[in-house]
């Protein structure tokens, strides 16, 4: 008899007054008992629509009712059949609208905890077996992959899953791209990232580090290198600002930088030789996952006030809820239908404030949501001494512009056809360097598929 | 990790040291950089290449000890290693197709100076080399650029060696004479570059500088280093660090590499730089 509670089983997490000022994780995990009294909520239905809803069609019902009979491992293994990175996609996926929307349990109360059930048996592995897995015998063709995040990842595991001999290039001095110098700490914890960056060794993948790729080697050389196939997973770029004044005064800084300084660089530790500017009150303006990212950094890191401030209304921020959630919890003040028209300095070239004007919701605009127009006159100040700009990136120029015949899009983004094949024979692309920025599980969805693609191609052209 | 295969001390407080880095060896052009990390704990510093030996595969820095990385990195010897050593990073020098060029380098700028003078030398440009320096005890590279230069002249500040006086005097002096260049190349502290685009601006002479601002990815990701060139916001590791002096909002610049200063900016309450006020004397 399946367990009829119209709530998840609710996972322990720390108390908002006492981890806005720590980097530990936030969300502690189920136990086993919590995962295998929330899996007796699924109803191991015989048309699973949680299946479609999940980018790598992760075997939801049957990874489930292995944690309700208590075998973690069987699990375990069940799901890194088609996800190769469970520990990552069960903390930082939005479920919500993926797996979890799709559930027949949340017509009526809330769906099944797919995620926290998939964090819970990789966290299980880890701890008590993770078992590192076995080269398969290499079949001796070369495959480049540029790019460590998650698409990188996982086309790299993929590959060395099917034989191939795969060098992963990655322009940092740590493997994980976005896990790494993006999502902070508390989010995903950096042990677990390395942890995966392990095994991908274990299974035969060079990883190499301080490699940027586009300068020390271009594409084409790879393929002098004899590499027969490139996996370009090389992420989002450039950040953009707002062109409003006072964007260059000390203290104004994009999301990228203020994370990659906390996160890759662990600013907030005493150890770490790389500052951070520690802020009395922080404007964060956006309001997407990074947006969130940000501004519960900025209270981590000692600020008094941190202010979201976004252009729409909340119903239109483009974060997912539970951020949203931790981020209020953790007394993070929201200024929707707030957009910035000038950042003040003091004397010194420092920032002292911000001015901000009022916005309405007008008709809906080219993205479907409603526009938003400046209140005439509704022009106020917001007392903070950082700016922090959360408002997307565009393609990074290195590989694009020394690449012969590899396409962009007029956003820059590469072009690929429906197997993530650039306009470069051979050349496969996936995650942010082709969509612009997305989320970690969506990069891991076509890095699986360039995977797959590329072993055709080769098979194919041998 | 990187080997130190060979240091010198070039003056007391600046070290030159070739690093066993065979891929970045083999790509390094005059103008680029690399970025280093002395250990796990540590900065991502960029340092911009002054040399480098394709078939040993080393790659040459010269820097100044400043800041806590770079002292650190100093207290490093033959044998030992870098942690990172990331590279070849921003667009080279664009050395091609000029006749007469004028390279202008200060003190430790002009470690990277000279690479750039080699590189339109070999290209086959008529060079003029002006480099200053504080005063003797500092002087460094001097046969280097002697053997690049086709004229070359050698100030200090103190007189203690060469002429006496800035760079920007004998740029000047040229200029008046009727002298004219297709390009001119300023590496050193940010305010002599200022002052040698103010010495070029009146005679339309292109002037293009080599911008060391904050940086920390440096491969186009964190935005830390963007200028104000042309009143558009440009990211200098990867569209520079090379740009038109004559456009660069060098007040901004400077403004922002003291972000992370806080001592010394209490210092700078008290204090005027040296070399701005001699500079504005100068230009009177």
């Amino acid at each position: 008899m399946a367990n009829m509670s119209l709530k998840k089983v609710p996972m322990p997490e720390q108390d908002p007054k006492v981890r806005a000022r720590n980097f530990k994780e936030v969300t502690l995990g189920y136990t086993a008992e919590q995962a295998v009294e929330e899996a007796g909520r699924c109803l191991s239905c015989k048309n699973p629509k949680c299946v479609e809803g999940c980018p790598v069609n992760v075997r939801i019902p049957e990874f489930i009712k292995k944690v309700q009979e208590g075998d973690f491992k069987a699990a375990y293994e069940i799901i890194t059949s088609t996800n190769a990175l469970p520990a990552l996609s069960g903390r930082v996926c939005p479920q919500e609208t993926q797996c979890e929307a799709r559930c027949v349990r949340g017509i009526k109360g809330e769906p099944v905890a797919i995620g926290r059930l998939e964090r819970f048996v990789a966290d299980w592995y880890r701890e008590n077996v993770n078992e590192m897995p076995k080269p398969v015998p290499s079949n001796g063709i070369k495959v480049a992959v540029v790019g460590s995040g998650p698409a990188g990842m996982t086309c790299a595991s993929d590959l060395a899953g099917k034989g191939y001999q795969v060098s992963m290039f990655e322009a940092l001095h740590t493997a994980g791209g976005v896990l790494v110098y993006g999502i902070p700490e508390f989010r995903l914890p950096k042990t677990i990232v390395a942890n995966e960056i392990t095994k991908l060794q274990a299974q035969g993948v060079e990883v190499m580090t301080n490699m940027v790729i586009g300068r020390v080697l271009t594409i084409d050389e790879l393929f002098e290198m004899g590499y027969k196939a490139v996996f370009v997973g090389s992420g989002a770029g450039l950040p953009m600002f707002m062109n409003i004044p006072g964007e260059s005064l000390k203290g104004v800084m994009s999301a990228n930088e203020y994370l990659t300084r906390t996160n890759l660089m662990k600013a907030y530790t005493e150890e770490a030789d790389t500052p951070v500017i520690r802020s009395k009150a922080v404007a964060v303006v956006g309001g997407g996952n990074v947006a969130m990212d940000a501004a519960r950094c900025a209270m981590r890191l000692g600020a008094e006030k941190v202010y979201i401030v976004y252009r729409r209304g909340e119903a239109e921020m483009p974060a997912r809820l539970e951020e949203q959630h931790h981020a209020k919890e953790e007394g993070i003040e929201f200024k929707t239908l707030c957009n910035p028209v000038e950042i003040v300095g003091d004397e010194t070239g420092r920032v002292c404030g911000m001015k901000c004007i009022r916005m309405e919701l007008g008709e809906p605009d080219a993205s479907g949501r409603r526009r938003p127009i400046a209140v005439p006159d509704s022009e106020f100040m917001l007392d903070v001494d950082t700016v922090i700009m959360s408002l997307g990136t565009s393609p990074n120029p290195l590989i694009r512009s020394t690449t012969p015949g590899l396409d962009t899009n007029r956003k820059g983004c590469l072009i690929v056809d429906e197997n993530e094949m650039t306009t470069r024979q051979g050349v496969f692309a996936g995650g942010d360097a082709v969509t612009g920025a997305a989320t970690v599980i969506l990069a891991m969805g076509a890095g699986k598929k360039g995977a797959a693609s590329i072993d055709k191609f080769l098979q194919e052209n041998k | 990790m990187y080997k130190i295969v060979r240091k010198k001390e070039l003056n007391p407080s600046v070290t030159l040291m070739e690093v066993e880095a065979p891929f970045i060896a083999k790509k390094a052009k005059a103008g680029q950089f690399i970025i280093f990390r002395v250990d796990e704990m540590g900065e991502r510093v960029p340092l911009t290449i002054a040399g480098y030996d394709r078939e040993a595969g080393t790659v040459t820095i010269i820097f100044q000890k400043v800041g806590f990385s770079t002292n650190a990195l100093g207290a490093l010897n033959e044998g030992d290693y870098i942690r990172d050593f990331v590279g070849p990073l921003g667009k080279p020098t664009p050395v091609e197709g000029k006749k007469k060029v004028c390279v202008v380098g200060g003190g430790v700028g002009c470690a990277i100076a000279l690479p750039s003078a080699a590189g339109f030398k070999e290209a086959g440009a008529e060079v003029t080399v002006i480099v200053g320096f504080r005063s003797k005890d500092i002087v460094i590279l001097e046969e280097e650029f002697k053997a690049v230069a086709d004229r070359m002249i050698l100030m200090t500040d103190d007189g203690s060696y060469g002429r006496h006086g800035l760079v920007t005097q004998p740029l000047q002096e040229l200029l008046e004479a009727g002298e004219t260049f297709d390009e001119v190349l300023a590496i050193g502290p940010v305010p002599m570059m200022k002052f040698v685009c103010k010495t070029t601006e009146p005679y339309g002479i292109h002037t293009s500088v080599s911008l060391n601002p904050i940086m920390i990815d440096g491969t186009g990701m964190c935005g830390g280093c963007r200028v104000t060139v042309g009143g558009e916001t440009k990211f200098a590791c990867v569209d520079g660090p090379e740009f038109d002096g004559h456009k660069v909002d060098f007040a901004e610049l400077m403004s922002r590499n003291n972000t992370y200063r806080d001592r010394e900016a209490e210092v700078s309450k008290t204090h005027t730089c040296r070399m701005e006020a001699m500079g504005k004397a100068l230009i009177k």
